[in-house]
């Protein structure tokens, strides 16, 4: 069953150099119990992505346009009051990025994560309850509730901002670089705990991660993504076995592996500006095959490519936006 | 001053002619609880052994709070070792003080600091963060600009009329690292420490930055010590490798032997969390240590990775492992081996 639905969605932001396409034609369906990993650089767009599901984006947007349907529902556009009291953080809960940093020093962890229960009338001594149970879930002691974030390490708040965010019991979990500030053993110990909460709970993840390799930690898709579109998405066997799109395979050639040996190659040139993006596909001034192959002039520098199946594919279609595969 | 060579002996691995020794080197932090209680000691760095050489990279690996940094840094003396030798170019500089440094040793040494968002000061140009170093170390000023401009072609940010003039806030994360390297190799050091240089960037910038790297240290010649928590980022130009835990040297040895064949436990975890691009991945936990690093104020007794060890017998929390050679050149401390 199809649990998201997001189609042709735009986010556009109004900044003082002009207007921002942070989002521009987004477009892909996640099934219920898929774990689809979002890649891209660094203004790629994917934490917007995560900011236009559950509605939580900066004042300063200018156009919010498309569909999400959440379970054959419209959310984006539903009443605000609604969506907050139905869906966000009771379907669809978000641990966004360097969350672990936001927790209030002051307060104790249980109370920062009772709040959100307590205001929409759930009994005090019933939703410490909920908050004990969830730590325990995340693999932390339920005493934790008594303590300040000050006492605890960096894994263990990451572990108390996913306990805050399954609280609910949500269908939907979008993490943000969940992993982006912790060295690589306590990584793996949260990796290893998100996968077995999404055995238990059943959960629905998107994963954002500017790693490829630990996209592959978790995801049964992979959606990458550059200057606020996709540029490519397939299930994981296709995305690492055949990348298509050429920023796709530059990204793959530019991981460093521990067990392989491979040399490594690097995309020259930066990520474009979100206000002025390159005519035509918005790879086309960093693609090795625009500047190789002579055909593609005037086309890859003049039209948008949309995105064009690659068969055979496994799992889901793999579809990718460039020329090369008309 | 007569060249100084330390008696090494009770530490095989470290080879006493190098250009960076250190011996037995110890950086205990005091805090102090109240006005008048007992200092504490936070064993930062307890003991550790090793030696960079000249055209040599040294990885060092090891967790947050495993005393990498703090090594990093006292071995060009930022702090002031609590205990220990410390042997640059055969003078002892573990004890002098710093006007005695500055008149030799500062510029021959030099870092590149984790994040290159707070290491670069927001209201100084490029070209002055490029040029300051000079101007300390009385480099003549028709000579500067010059030498700024070749440091900035050297990094690749060209042309460097373009960057001379610009400030921090106008330069990307990878640019920004490029700059700190410039900094860094612009008095043409014998010795550069790289602490973290990549991981707050993107994994795409990544591979620029160390390529860049790679060719600084294959121009200069220089000693290197490249401290992370990844070891993959390593792989590309160390020759050997170090990992501590809870302030102690681990495992010391050939860089490929190392990683292809762990001998201590904690190495095997450290290897095992590391991901590999292949989607089988999801369909299995890994196999790593769990739990955190100690407190260094109170670190556990015997082995201080027992507690996390899944191979911990009775003697690994009474008696502390020394370091043994397992193969030729690597050494490890861990009673699996004695």
């Amino acid at each position: 069953m199809v649990l998201l639905d997001v189609r042709n969605l735009r986010l556009y932001y109004q900044t003082t150099k002009g207007i921002l396409k942070a989002l521009d034609g987004v477009s892909f369906e996640l099934e219920e119990g898929e774990t689809l990993a979002v890649v891209g650089e660094t203004g790629s767009g994917k934490s917007t992505l995560a900011k236009a599901i559950t509605r939580v984006w900066e004042r300063n947007v200018s156009l919010v346009d498309g569909e999400i349907y959440f379970e054959g529902e419209e959310v984006l556009h539903m009443p605000e009051d609604r969506f907050r009291r139905e869906i966000r953080w009771r379907k669809i809960a978000m641990v966004p990025q360097a969350s672990m940093n936001a927790l209030n020093p002051v307060i104790t962890i249980g109370e920062q994560m009772i709040e959100p229960l307590v205001l929409s009338g759930v009994p005090k001594g019933e939703a410490l309850r909920l908050a004990q149970d969830s730590l325990e879930s995340v693999g932390l002691p339920r005493d934790v509730v008594a303590r300040y974030p000050h006492q605890l390490s960096g894994g263990m708040k990451q572990r108390v901002v996913i306990a805050m965010a399954i609280m609910t019991r949500p269908k939907l979990l979008i993490l943000d670089e969940p992993t982006s500030a912790l060295d690589v053993m306590t990584q793996a110990n949260i990796m290893n705990l998100l996968k077995e909460l999404k055995a238990r709970l059943k959960l629905t993840y998107i994963f954002i991660t500017h790693d490829l390799a630990l996209a592959s930690e978790l995801a049964d898709s992979v959606a990458v993504m550059y200057a606020g579109k996709l540029a490519e998405i397939g299930s994981s066997e296709d995305m690492y076995g055949a990348p298509a799109h050429p920023y796709t395979q530059g990204l793959m050639a530019s991981m460093p592996t521990l067990r392989t040996d491979k040399q490594l190659a690097y995309i020259p040139g930066e990520v474009p500006s979100l206000i002025d993006p390159p005519r035509g596909c918005r790879f086309h001034p960093r693609c090795p095959y625009f500047a190789k192959d002579k055909a593609l002039k005037g086309l890859c520098d003049d039209m948008e490519p949309p995105a064009f199946e690659l068969k055979p594919w496994t799992g889901r279609r793999h579809l990718a936006a460039c020329w090369l595969y008309k | 001053m007569a060249a100084k060579m330390l008696d090494v002996s009770d530490a095989p691995w470290v080879r006493a002619d190098s250009l960076v020794v250190a011996h037995r080197l110890r950086l205990w932090y005091s805090v102090k609880r109240g006005l008048f209680s007992k200092p504490i000691y936070v064993k930062a760095v307890d003991g550790v052994s090793l030696s960079v050489a000249r055209g040599e990279t040294l990885a060092v690996v090891g967790e947050s709070g495993s005393g990498k940094t703090t090594l990093g840094r006292t071995l060009i003396r930022l702090l002031r070792p609590t205990g220990g030798d410390l042997i640059f170019d055969g003078r002892d500089v573990a004890s002098s003080d710093e006007s005695e440094l500055r008149k030799w040793f500062r510029r021959r040494v030099s870092i590149v600091f984790q994040d290159p968002y707070s290491s670069l000061h927001p209201y100084h140009s490029i070209g002055f963060i490029l040029e300051e170093p000079l101007i300390i170390h009385g480099v003549p000023k028709g000579e500067r600009m010059e030498r700024v401009y070749k440091a900035l072609e050297e990094v690749k940010l060209t042309p460097p009329e373009d960057f001379v003039n610009k400030y921090p806030h106008m330069l990307s994360g990878g640019q920004r690292q490029r700059v700190a390297i410039a900094r860094a190799t612009i008095l043409n050091p014998d010795f550069i420490v790289a602490d973290e240089p990549v991981s707050m960037l993107d994994v795409s910038v990544r591979v620029e930055i160390l390529t860049l790297l790679k060719e600084v240290q294959k121009r200069y010649n220089a000693a290197f010590l490249y401290i992370t928590h990844d070891i993959s980022t390593a792989k590309y130009f160390s020759d050997n490798i170090a990992i501590m835990y809870a302030g102690k040297l681990v495992e010391y040895g050939p860089f490929r032997s190392v990683v292809k064949e762990p001998a201590h436990p904690y190495t095997q975890a450290l290897i095992e969390a590391i991901p590999d691009p292949d989607p089988k991945n999801r369909l299995r936990p890994r196999k790593v240590a769990p739990g955190e690093p100690p407190n260094l104020a109170n670190p556990p007794s015997g082995c201080r990775f027992h507690p996390r060890c899944p191979f911990a017998m009775d003697k690994c929390r009474r008696e502390e492992p020394p370091m043994v050679e397992v193969r030729p050149g690597v050494y490890t401390a861990c009673w699996l081996y004695k």
